[in-house]
């Protein structure tokens, strides 16, 4: 349960007043996790995951219903400028031979992504469930460091800013943003 | 000691030269205040911050915002010089108002975003690279007197 929320923390933003209730409440160590596994590591997880509310959800189809129509563009600006910002994450695509934001391999494999991520609106309801098979690809085959997801989830949220100024107010980036976390989240899920 | 090029020095001054730091600076704070409503317990005593319409319409989220945004003017203008530029506001954040130094990288996200909002398509790659690697040294600064 420990491993949960840690694990979420360095995948989403934790408030500092919450990362205090969640390690030294529920999983104060020095008294052995006492507390039967199942109730509190569902009300770990619903501290650390931040979960998606009926609003959050609506939001994010709603948003969803005006970009999606542009999701290869979407995704082939994020990861480019996923590359070109965070210049470490290049070491997952050294077998590419033009790394730059432009390059055929990054706008196509931008597109990809993308396609995860409309699968992942489709399953918003069981997001865990949902991309378990992503997930297996991501833990035994592609391994990427899953401290990367926040970081991509940042650029696609700075494209979708910068496509549709008027669209992404601050109630619909706070939903896309929980939304992204618990998209990385389930991601991760076959990690260890 | 951060190295800047002529062109991030180039970028840095023209996005700040063309900003209104009275719409960009309370679009910022606003949006980190709803976004990541956690960062709220540092306005309390703001006023009315109950839902995201209040904060947007709040004149004294506002006028911090601009504030906020007329701090970073000092490192834009002092590119080679900025943590010794911010040693006294990272004590003041520290010391006085008790400010969390995660939250900077919380605000910074959501000058990103506003800025990209604002800029479109001229927000390339580059500039986003630039403007972040900007914004990093300012957070690093003001966290820099933290003890």
């Amino acid at each position: 349960m420990l491993y949960r929320a840690s694990r979420a923390a360095l995948i989403c933003p934790v408030p500092p007043s919450r990362m205090g209730v969640t390690c030294g409440g529920r999983l104060n160590l020095s008294r052995g996790n006492l507390q039967s596994p199942s109730d509190s590591g569902r009300e770990t997880e619903r501290e650390a995951d931040m979960s998606l509310t009926d609003k959050d959800k609506a939001a994010v189809k709603a948003l969803w219903a005006k970009i999606s129509k542009s999701a290869d563009a979407i995704g082939a600006e994020a990861l480019g400028r996923l590359v070109t910002v965070y210049p470490q994450t290049k070491t997952y695509f050294a077998h590419w031979p033009d790394l730059s934001a432009s390059s055929p391999s990054v706008k196509n494999h931008g597109k990809k992504i993308m396609g995860g991520v409309t699968l992942a609106v489709a399953k918003i309801d069981d997001l865990t469930n949902g991309l378990l098979d992503l997930s297996e690809l991501h833990a035994f085959k592609l391994r990427v460091d899953p401290a990367n997801f926040k970081l991509l989830s940042h650029c696609l949220l700075v494209v979708i800013a910068a496509m549709f100024p008027n669209d992404f107010t601050p109630e619909a980036h706070v939903s896309m943003d929980k939304f992204l976390c618990n998209l990385a989240l389930g991601l991760s899920e076959r990690y260890r | 000691m951060v190295e800047w090029t002529e062109q991030e020095r180039s970028i840095i001054n023209n996005i700040f030269s063309n900003l209104d730091y009275d719409d960009i600076g309370p679009k910022a704070l606003a949006r980190c205040l709803i976004v990541y409503p956690w960062t709220q317990r540092y306005f309390a005593s703001f006023g009315n911050l109950y839902n995201a319409d209040a904060i947007k319409t709040n004149p004294n989220i506002a006028a911090h915002g601009t504030k906020v945004l007329h701090g970073l003017d000092r490192a834009v203008k002092n590119l080679d010089n900025i943590k010794a530029t911010y040693a006294e506001l990272s004590v003041l954040h520290s010391e006085k108002l008790h400010v969390d130094p995660d939250n900077f990288k919380l605000l910074a996200d959501c000058l990103t975003i506003v800025i990209a909002a604002k800029l479109g398509n001229a927000f390339n790659p580059e500039v986003q690279a630039t403007f972040q690697k900007f914004l990093a040294v300012v957070v690093s600064a003001l966290g820099r007197q933290y003890h």
